[in-house]
């Protein structure tokens, strides 16, 4: 079988797999699986910036509260319905993370670092300081009518669920599809050698700019996404937390490998969830498990599987 | 084709060029040679724009190039290839000469010409540039530079730790190069391969340039070689 042959069946069958899921789990299960799938959204996006370009950022709750707000706000405040309050969810993250880029960019290593926290944390004082349109700490709930898109109840399992489930399929099939492109192979250069790259005429800034506004975009969609699929806004999606979040999804799951999200996201949920029922230092659990996998998969699951036979997994 | 002008770079407050000056013609090779520390690869660093001129100037066919931000000097038609090679690893051969080909959005003819040069990489296509030979890896550094089908190619010690077979194979390439009208720019510390491909060689001390000598008159007088050189 062809390399692409094996792209298009293992990630087909992946999508199936997650269709069949919500027919399959219980209810418990299908819903946290919905928000394994969102919060994977979120990942992706996480690892266009670091897995494929490099740019190790720890200031992604900024571009994730933008969408959750932009969406949740447009409802709140101005009784947008569901489609024109996710795009503009979208269009706050991939902004958000322009305007970031533009001056977050100029440094780089630890400087990046250090400039993407301090900008999500002066998002997340800005999110309390204006509680009026906020809710501030307390956030708010987004009212019904602002969930029902295409006449769908997202606040009922079934339509949140195959919502989850579209968002999922289109943000993998369009990340498939950019590692796959020109501009993909260019941000792997980039993250492979930004110098060398810039000897073969490329502009590293503006190549890691795109791929920011692109992870910023995802983002943002993931983050609108949870507002209109759970109903809640709130400041604490916008705390350091939510960028380090996705960096260990990232990690765990294999940084620069398309499923890897998936894999970290929904391995870190049911970790949490199952340590968080049987101690309350449920994070000291967590902690093992990520220095165990730094020892023996340093990659990440995929990222080791990658390195032992399936080169082709992109 | 290639005109350096007085030129002086360094890094931060250590100057190492000082009013460096040459000629790069089509068609010919330049040899770069001195001391370590004369500031051979500085001079090609700064050619390229990687290090900000403290004075002076680099013309291609007389436009000025030396006040262009560093991506725009490849697409002005100035290739490098540094040492150590510095391949995109994790990457195939194939996606390695795409990156070089994507810069100036050329296709499958420039590719295949390049490809004719270096035989071995069509069979390697799609094996990861990582495990490459180091020969290899030299093909294929050289092979990316080519993709962006360079007037002038700045090769720096493109030989250094290759085993001999894969040394002639490159030295073949380079004249296959000087006689399709390149202008080529050759650190070499080897003086028998000088005086094979070279056509002029510059010789740098101490960040100064201490002689231009055509290289048949190089072979009547070998002096400057010990002199700048130390062989």
């Amino acid at each position: 079988m062809t390399e692409r042959g094996k792209i298009l069946l293992l990630h087909g069958g992946v999508l199936l797999a997650l269709f069949a899921a919500q027919y399959l789990l219980p209810a418990y299960h299908a819903n946290n699986l919905a928000r394994i799938m969102v919060l994977a959204v979120y990942a992706m996006g996480y690892n266009i910036a670091f897995g494929y370009t490099g740019l190790l950022s720890l200031g992604h709750a900024l571009f994730f509260a933008m969408g959750m707000y932009g969406a949740g706000m447009a409802v709140w405040l101005v009784e947008w319905t569901a489609l024109p309050a996710i795009a503009m969810g979208l269009a706050a993250g991939a902004v958000a993370a322009g305007a970031v880029g533009l001056l977050a960019l100029r440094t780089a290593g630890v400087s990046f670092m250090i400039v993407t926290l301090m900008f999500a944390q002066a998002g997340y004082l800005l999110i309390l300081y204006f509680a009026r349109y906020t809710g501030g700490d307390e956030g708010f709930v987004v009212e019904a009518f602002g969930r029902r898109p295409f006449g769908l109840d997202l606040v009922q399992d079934g339509p949140r669920y195959a919502a989850a489930f579209c968002l999922f399929a289109v943000a993998l099939a369009g990340n498939l599809a950019l590692v796959r492109s020109r501009f993909g192979r260019v941000m792997l250069a980039m993250r492979e050698n930004e110098a060398r790259s810039r000897m073969l005429g490329y502009n590293p800034f503006r190549v890691k700019l795109l791929a920011l506004v692109i992870s910023g975009l995802y983002a943002g969609a993931a983050g609108a996404f949870y507002a209109m699929l759970f109903g809640y806004v709130g400041a604490s999606f916008a705390m350091v937390q939510y960028s380090i979040l996705p960096l260990l999804y990232t990690l765990l799951g294999g940084a620069g490998v398309v499923l890897g999200p998936l894999l970290g996201a929904g391995l870190m949920f049911y970790l949490i969830d199952i340590a968080s029922g049987l101690t309350s230092a449920y994070l000291m659990v967590v902690g093992a498990v990520l220095v165990v996998l730094v020892l023996f998969a340093p990659k990440g699951l995929l990222g080791a599987l990658r390195e032992r036979g399936l080169k082709w997994l992109p | 084709m290639l005109r350096v002008e007085g030129l002086s770079a360094g890094y931060g407050a250590v100057q190492v060029l000082r009013g460096v000056g040459f000629e790069a013609r089509a068609g010919e090779v330049t040899c770069i040679m001195g001391r370590n520390g004369a500031g051979k690869t500085t001079l090609m660093r700064a050619v390229m724009g990687l290090l900000p001129a403290l004075a002076g100037e680099v013309r291609l066919d007389g436009r000025k190039v030396s006040d262009l931000p560093a991506h725009q000097v490849p697409k002005e038609g100035i290739g490098y290839v540094p040492q150590g090679r510095r391949l995109f690893g994790p990457l195939s051969v194939a996606e390695n000469l795409q990156i070089g080909l994507l810069t100036r959005g050329r296709g499958a003819a420039v590719r295949d010409h390049v490809l004719s040069l270096f035989p071995r990489l069509r069979e390697r296509l799609d094996q990861t540039s990582a495990t490459l030979s180091g020969g290899e890896q030299q093909m294929l550094a050289i092979a990316r530079a080519l993709c962006l089908e360079p007037k002038v190619l700045l090769l720096d010690e493109p030989t250094e730790g290759l085993q001999p077979s894969m040394i002639g194979l490159i030295r073949e390439v380079v004249m296959g190069l000087k006689a399709e009208g390149v202008a080529v720019v050759l650190v070499e510390q080897k003086v028998e391969a000088v005086l094979r491909m070279a056509d002029q060689v510059v010789f740098l001390d101490r960040g100064e340039v201490a002689e231009v000598q055509p290289v048949a008159a190089l072979r009547a007088d070998p002096r400057p070689f010990r002199d700048h050189v130390g062989v």
